[in-house]
């Protein structure tokens, strides 16, 4: 038979017992790991490692770009373990100015070139392009598909006052988007325009959603393709085009790390595995090249 | 609908078939929330008291500020960690940025006004003819503290509860001071940020289902504590 009159004091040093058992086991979790981890290769030299901190963009992220070269670079380099902290490009640069990164893969070129210009960064290189393109609803309000020309699409957007999307965020993206609406000659403003201040995703989730236009890179579209009720409106035109760039900062914590990561991206090994990145899920490239 | 399903189908297979990375994403989770809960009582619950129990001058002003404290949005804190810890910052040697200890900082900020205002209420409401009665009866200051507590444990318990809630489930801050690095420092709210930014609703879903459980487990084990101690008081 239970005595119950003890039965709350049980419960009590069961509590207590559970938050030290949850203490021990989260304590245990996290420097178990650290102990693991050079067990992993039995056999190789361990190696002394070293976090190299790349700030990038979100949407280069979300494309699942990372999980391809990170991994690579890791194997031809295994002295180095890259981080990755994705932020907008705006952000990206602050930190890079701050020296809280290593090296830094954005796609805002007048701004990255300002960055080294300012001697923040040691030196910019091109490293691949994608194309940015503007999507919309099926139903096409503003009867824009097919056009190539992105001002005429812009124009025929805010003329019909229909929905628009903005990232409003200060990201590569954004900044793009801007510049075209000042190619344009527009101002836009309005109840047909919205600026979110989100990332990529959050901003075609809400385009889809509310059967607006948006302007977006080409590799974040495909890879959410599946999930949108958005189609390519227009594609093609030169004003589009994305360059990525790679950065070491000037004076960086781990720069070795930093300048290692930067001088393998763009070599011809790396750039062959950006080539192949996205072709089997999506039936064609996410990025193009172009390292020199 | 569909997404519900999926979410609940993906949480299941998460945690039965869970890669190394989830598991980092839990371990991490509850390293920060369980360590800025601990330094959030050991400088909480003494603020409390101090605010709840005793007269100072500028206690006012304490308990102004440890209220506004609680309604400081965390992405503010996490803010302010990080402009302090940045390379640039007053503390950038400690080279702490994107690391899981900087979270647990930021967090730290957020679970200690929370605990001591709440600890100052809980402690406010022991009557102080019991104090006096104690006192009478030869206890020294140290005692009379303990006695206090000791009285209004329920209402520090929630406190704790609190402090624990608004760690476990705060993104803004670990967001900033963390980067959201994989297998270093996402934890589950991040994940939730980042997956149904991807769009990946059901996996962000389930993130948030693994969240709930496991704060709800624990919530569940403060309540039966809080309800076992009512009963044997009563006895």
């Amino acid at each position: 038979m239970l005595d119950l009159r003890l039965t709350p004091a049980f419960l009590r040093r069961a509590t207590a017992l559970f938050l030290v058992v949850m203490l021990a086991f989260s304590l245990a979790a996290c420097g178990g790991q650290k102990a693991e981890a050079p067990d992993e290769s039995p056999g190789e030299p361990v190696v002394e490692t070293s976090e190299v901190i790349l700030a990038s963009t979100t949407s280069t992220e979300d494309s699942g770009l990372f999980g391809e070269i990170i991994p690579a670079f890791e194997e031809a380099y295994p002295q180095y373990k890259v981080s990755v902290v994705a932020v907008g490009t705006g952000q990206a640069l602050e930190i890079g100015r701050n020296k809280d990164a290593d090296v830094l893969l954005v796609h805002a070129k007048s701004d990255e070139e300002e960055f080294v210009a300012e001697g923040y960064g040691i030196e910019r290189r091109d490293v691949m392009y994608n194309d940015f393109i503007i999507v919309g609803p099926e139903s096409d309000p503003a009867g824009i598909k097919g056009e190539t020309d992105a001002k005429k699409a812009f124009e025929a957007i805010a003329n019909g006052k229909h929905l628009f999307v903005s990232r409003g965020d200060d990201s590569g993206t954004h900044k793009r988007e801007m510049s075209v609406w000042k190619a344009a000659g527009i101002e836009p403003a309005g109840d047909w325009y919205n600026s979110i201040g989100q990332g990529m995703g959050d901003t075609l989730q809400f385009a889809s959603e509310s059967e607006g236009y948006t302007l977006t890179d080409r590799g974040t579209y495909l890879s959410m393709k599946g999930k949108l009720d958005l189609v390519i409106a227009v594609e093609g035109d030169p004003l589009l085009l994305n360059q990525y760039g790679v950065i070491v900062v000037t004076d960086a914590n781990n720069l070795e790390g930093g300048q290692a990561f930067a001088d393998w991206v763009v070599s011809p090994e790396a750039q062959d595995v950006i080539a192949k990145f996205g072709v089997a899920e999506f039936g064609e490239p996410l990025f193009v090249p172009n390292a020199k | 609908m569909s997404v519900l399903v999926e979410a609940v189908v993906t949480s299941v297979r998460l945690v039965l078939q869970g890669s190394e990375e989830f598991w980092n994403v839990i371990a991490v989770t509850f390293e920060v929330a369980i360590i800025s809960t601990i330094v959030g009582v050991l400088l909480g619950t003494p603020m409390g008291f101090l605010m709840g129990a005793t007269r100072f001058r500028g206690r006012r002003t304490m308990i102004a500020l440890t209220n506004t404290g609680m309604a400081i949005p965390p992405v503010v804190i996490g803010l302010l960690v990080m402009m302090m810890l940045s390379r640039k910052g007053p503390l950038g040697f400690l080279g702490m940025l994107y690391t899981v200890n900087a979270m647990s900082v930021a967090q730290t900020f957020i679970s200690t006004p929370m605990i001591a205002g709440l600890t100052a209420a809980a402690v406010a409401s022991i009557p102080y003819k019991l104090r006096l009665q104690a006192r009478s009866l030869g206890a020294s200051p140290w005692q009379e503290a303990l006695l206090v507590i000791k009285e209004a444990r329920l209402g520090v318990v929630a406190a704790v509860a609190a402090g624990f809630g608004a760690v476990v489930r705060g993104v803004g801050a670990v967001m900033m001071v963390g980067g959201n690095i994989e297998g270093k420092t996402r934890v589950l709210t991040t994940a939730i940020v980042q997956e149904s930014r991807k769009g990946e609703f059901g996996t962000s879903l389930a993130y948030g289902i693994i969240l709930m459980t496991v704060t709800f487990g624990l919530n569940g084990l403060i309540t039966w504590y809080q309800h076992s101690s009512e009963r044997l008081g009563r006895v």
